[in-house]
């Protein structure tokens, strides 16, 4: 009878651990171990409010067709303002090596927010943009983002290529004219290592290399800059869309973290 | 759970790993494992249409062998440990000569995941010159992602690195005893470390993943450079082609590039006009080549990721 007991307890014990390890699994496919940490690591005791859906979407694809190139753009339905504006958004990855990876600053001289970008995924993770009002206030839309097959690598695909045209820029808009909304790009060319990629001639990790921050101007006004972090994928671009009132100048400055400046302008 | 004691713990684990020995014993006596001789002395196991999974072992994409007097040359290795492992055991159903040369024709690991089963001193590992660097850049990626996808038959692979290495504009000739292989290396096409196997004899060509036939062409590298590369391979004299994807190819190869080249030239035609109206990424991957959905096996799978890379390549232009 004993002994019947112990299987008994065994076998009990080992559906428990299959359920336990099934539920584990599921988890990390799904949801959220590494926010409630983030979360005290960037925003301290702040209240984050998920109250944004109906006007502030993310969109994400819900699997990463290329894990080095992914990208996501943020939109608000909401006009900005001089009374009532996004600030700050802080756009986080999860999953990622460094999960705090941009933070844009944005001017309400840019009426539209409709900002995309291209991020590197690691694995499988929640994303997520939390914006941070003129007023103080916080609100977090976020989607979650699958990997793809496994040869899609978040690496670069022809390193010589993307080496040899360093710091080339380009400012690209669709026929501009005074009045009207613009959708515009600008992007330059670099590496963006991250810190994290092994060079098998030197037997040593590739220093990290990356661009820092981009600043665009319009007619000597500031429209938005962003603080970029190692998640940004290389070659680094970010359309968004303004309305010029006047005619000028569009400056975009972009600094590495080799304190390298790089700037490109286009006059409309 | 007060029952979860030590000793229960340690007899559950005693079961679990009986059981995974008892599993991997029968994955190993993998018999079916069949190679075809398309040409004279050369034989490969054509890969099925699916991407890796534990069920499939990684057997995804072509691999073979090509005998000679001496000694034996094995052209990728396939995509685990266990796939080797059997690709070994249908080489020594034909011949007993040792293998002189792994041979890798690119990075990806449906192609080299089998590299450990051949680690031997009288073998040597023959890849592009850039071959290296890509496989120094991934090999902890794709050690994390295929361990998770392939399980067991993962086993003990590694990424071995070739020390052989042919340059683009520098072919190399290996000889196996009266038979000789032409090995050249592309510029950035599928990947940035293409590399394909001439065998002079027959006129048989190994393209590795530069032809997929059937299967859906998964774009790594350059679109533009895969262009060029369907081009180069047009021109080449040659009877037989064993496409890295799908069957092998006695007549109809040509056109087999042809219908990859369609795919590319429509997918860069498309992009660069959605490039030249500011369009995203987004927009590209919803509207570009959906006419060519029907053409290609997983299509779904692939698609939308050629189109964001050949984006991201064409708006440098």
């Amino acid at each position: 009878m004993n002994m019947y007991n112990n299987i008994l307890r065994h076998l009990l014990l080992a559906v428990s651990i299959t359920f336990l390890i099934s539920h584990a699994a599921h988890a990390k496919t799904e949801k959220e171990q590494m926010w409630p940490v983030l979360k005290e690591i960037y925003f301290e005791n702040k209240t984050i409010l998920t109250d944004a859906d109906d006007w502030l979407i993310l969109e994400a694809p819900s699997r990463a067709e290329d894990a080095a190139i992914v990208p996501l753009t943020l939109k608000s339905l909401k006009p900005q303002t001089a009374e009532n504006y996004i600030k700050n958004i802080h756009i986080i990855i999860d999953d990622n090596p460094e999960p705090y990876s941009a933070n844009f600053h944005l001017n309400p001289a840019m009426e539209k927010v409709d900002l995309t970008f291209r991020m590197r995924f690691q694995q499988y993770s929640n994303v997520r943009a939390i914006v941070e009002m003129n007023d103080g206030s916080l609100h977090m839309v976020s989607r979650f983002v699958k990997a793809s097959g496994g040869c899609s690598a978040p690496v670069q695909k022809d390193p010589e290529a993307v080496k040899s045209r360093l710091g080339k820029m380009q400012i690209r808009m669709r026929k501009p004219e005074i009045g009207h909304d613009i959708p515009a790009q600008v992007m330059i060319s670099h590496p963006n290592y991250n810190g994290l990629q092994f060079d098998q001639e030197t037997r040593r990790y590739i220093p990290a290399h990356y661009v820092k921050t981009m600043d665009v101007t319009y007619a000597d006004q500031p429209l938005f800059s962003v603080d970029m972090g190692i998640s940004f994928s290389e070659d680094p671009s970010v359309h968004f869309t303004f309305k010029p009132t006047k005619s000028g100048v569009l400056e975009a400055t972009v600094i590495d973290s080799k304190d390298t400046h790089y700037t490109a302008d286009k006059t409309i | 759970m007060p029952y979860l004691t030590k000793n229960s713990v340690k007899l559950l684990m005693k079961c679990c790993l009986l059981m995974l020995n008892v599993s991997a014993q029968i994955s190993h006596a993998d018999s079916d494992y069949e190679v075809n001789e398309v040409s004279d002395g050369i034989f490969f196991h054509q890969g099925v249409h699916e991407d890796a999974t534990e069920a499939n072992q990684g057997k995804i994409a072509n691999v073979g062998f090509i005998i000679g007097n001496d000694c034996i040359a094995v052209i990728d290795t396939g995509g685990s440990y266990l796939e080797g492992k059997s690709l070994l055991a249908a080489i020594r159903k034909y011949s007993d000569l040792p293998v002189c040369y792994v041979i890798n024709t690119h990075v990806h690991p449906d192609h080299i995941l089998g590299n450990t089963a051949f680690k031997a001193r009288q073998t040597t590992f023959v890849g592009s010159a850039k071959l290296p660097a890509a496989m120094a850049a991934r090999s902890s990626f794709y050690e994390t992602r295929f361990k998770e996808i392939l399980g067991d038959s993962y086993g003990n692979a590694e990424f071995i690195a070739p020390t052989q290495l042919v340059s683009v504009g520098a072919p190399k000739i290996i000889d196996l005893g009266e038979r000789k292989l032409t090995l050249i290396a592309f510029s950035t096409a599928h990947t940035d470390n293409d590399l394909v196997i001439l065998d002079n004899n027959t006129k048989t060509i190994w393209t590795g993943d530069l032809l997929f036939v059937e299967r859906i062409p998964a774009l790594d590298g350059s679109i533009n450079g895969w262009l060029n590369a369907i081009e180069e391979l047009k021109g080449m004299d040659i009877a037989t082609v064993i496409p890295g994807h799908g069957p092998a190819l006695h007549q109809d190869w040509k056109a087999a590039l042809e219908h990859e080249k369609d795919y590319f030239i429509l997918i860069r035609q498309q992009v660069r006009e959605i490039i030249n109206e500011m369009g995203t990424i987004n927009q590209a991957t919803e509207n570009v080549g959906v006419s060519k959905k029907n053409k290609w096996l997983m299509f779904e799978e692939y698609h939308k990721r050629n189109v964001t890379s050949a984006f991201t390549e064409l708006e440098w232009e």
